[in-house]
């Protein structure tokens, strides 16, 4: 899928958009009416204090809750009826996984690719291929065969990066995907997502503590605010496409 | 006395390695999902139908089926309800199991009711029909397993991820319960009621304590259920003991055996 470079950033398709959404847990609504959209190369840093619901926006957006009210639409479709999730990468704040779980990292790097499409299909060399790739982006293809219990927080953050990168996604939803990480990788990853959005047609939506990071690229001041939820913005519309359409090359060259 | 060749042993042992290759194939998704337990109340709930089908003169089994299928969506709903709490709507629906075999078994007393054959097992009176049922419930069992492979590893990982991907996890939920009730209903009359669960979750704590994999994990999960039940028979043939009770002794041996080899491999 080509999309021509625009040159007026609302020529862009609405990749996420919210219309008068609101969400509560129980008695205590969390969000109320909120309205934003997502367009195509946007770079979207979501920044709130604990409890505006970041997480829970992201979780609406992916469908893991559904809103008390408003409409959410992925890709123009509805939330609800959106069949592509292959074009979305979602990474959350804390994967539970039982510490005992018997998988090695290839295993759960792999599992990104198990949705509707792979539904009665085998894993293929392609797909293995695909796997080594979304190691080595990264750095952890030392680690392929160890079990994932075994690894330490931030090496396991770092394999549901990986598992989140191999379906080469359209939109990427983070959650604090840094949060205990090294600085080095913090930075790699940093670089990566950078190129990934300047270069290659991904949009991305991240929740991040890193105020740094958040302001060195996407401005001083965010572009909206509602509630206690910051909207920071930056779109992209590089006239230069990376040749390479496979995305996982970019943390080899730059990292 | 040659065992091997008299006709009970012969189908006790056919229809003890299809269960040992199903039963703690189930079990490994289910203790991955922490529904341990869920074997125990299926099967409690299992054996009120077993009675109910003896008292209406139906083929018990069948009734013990459609009650373990209804029990495993009740339990899935309730799953649903306390989500963090799975193990309550386990044992709700347990005891309400055991409430209903309770009463149904005192009705039955003038029947002469068979209990016993159904809590504790009575692999030698498999019959050609029993056999038939537990070679169909293999089949269905791992045809859907083998072709689901990918999707229940992922849904046994991250229900949220296999969410996102887009996977219709109800279904899959859905579909786990029927077959454990599948296999449940199976596998009473081979180590009864009381012990399914054994044959369920041991199999699944050695893999848990010996594999790296998933796929190890899988493959020793029914190595280990299936040398249980082989050896188990034989030997509950061969010194006349109480089949069910000598898989099951045979399987918490084979549990000690993995956790001392786990501390071995651990220190190296």
């Amino acid at each position: 899928m080509t999309i021509a470079p625009a040159v007026q950033p609302g020529c862009h398709r609405e990749i996420i958009t919210l219309d008068r959404v609101s969400f509560s847990y129980g008695a205590k609504p969390v969000l109320t009416d909120l309205s934003f959209s997502v367009k195509e190369r946007d770079f979207i840093g979501l920044i709130g204090p604990n409890g505006a619901g970041k997480s829970t926006l992201l979780r609406l957006i992916v469908g893991l809750l559904k809103p008390d009210s408003g409409r959410i639409e992925l890709f123009g479709a509805p939330a609800d009826q959106f069949k592509d999730r292959h074009l979305i990468g979602y990474v959350p704040q804390r994967s539970q996984f039982n510490p005992l779980f018997p998988a090695t990292v290839r295993e759960v790097v792999l599992s990104g690719l198990f949705g509707r499409r792979k539904l009665f299909r085998r894993v293929t060399r392609e797909d293995q291929h695909r796997c080594d790739d979304a190691l080595r982006t990264m750095q952890i293809e030392d680690l392929a065969d160890k079990r994932i219990g075994a690894l330490s927080g931030g090496q396991q953050q770092r394999v549901f990066l990986a598992r989140a990168l191999i379906s080469n996604p359209k939109l990427l939803i983070l959650d604090e995907p840094l949060t205990g990480i090294d600085a080095e990788t913090q930075m790699n990853f940093f670089h990566l997502i950078r190129h990934m959005h300047q270069k290659h047609d991904i949009t991305f939506l991240m929740v991040s503590h890193d105020m740094d990071m958040v302001r060195s690229y996407l401005g001083e001041e965010p572009k909206e605010r509602t509630g206690k939820l910051s909207f920071y913005v930056r779109h992209s519309h590089d006239l230069e496409d990376c040749a390479e359409t496979d995305l996982l090359h970019t943390l080899r060259k730059e990292g | 006395m040659d065992l091997l060749t008299a006709e009970f042993f012969q189908r006790a042992l056919i229809g003890g390695a299809l269960i040992a290759v199903t039963a703690p194939l189930m079990g490994l998704f289910l203790v991955l999902r922490r529904l341990a337990m869920i074997g125990d109340t299926l099967s409690h709930v299992s054996i009120a139908g077993v009675a109910l089908g003896f008292l209406v003169g139906v083929y018990p089994v069948a009734v013990g089926l459609v009650f373990a299928i209804a029990a495993a969506f009740g339990i899935e709903k309730l799953r649903r309800t306390y989500r963090t709490y799975a193990e309550l709507s386990i044992a709700i629906i347990m005891s309400g199991g055991i409430a209903l075999a309770s009463i149904l078994f005192t009705l039955g007393m003038s029947f002469n009711l068979n209990v016993n054959s159904y809590l504790f097992g009575s692999i030698y009176t498999l019959d050609g029909v029993d056999l038939i049922v537990i070679a169909a419930v293999t089949a269905v069992v791992l045809a859907v397993v083998l072709l689901h492979r990918k999707e229940l590893f992922l849904l046994s990982f991250d229900e949220d991820a296999a969410a996102v991907n887009g996977l219709p996890v109800r279904y899959f939920n859905s579909m786990i319960s029927i077959l454990t009730a599948l296999v449940i209903s199976a596998a009473i009359k081979i180590v009864g009621a009381l012990l399914v669960s054994a044959l369920l979750t041991i199999p699944a704590a050695c893999s848990l304590a010996l594999s790296r994999s998933f796929r190890q994990a899988v493959v020793i999960v029914v190595a280990i259920g299936e040398a249980a039940v082989v050896a188990g028979l034989w030997i509950a043939g061969v010194w006349n003991l109480a089949p069910g009770g000598t898989v099951v002794l045979l399987l918490i041996a084979m549990l000690i055996v993995s956790l001392t080899l786990r501390t071995r491999m651990t220190r190296v």
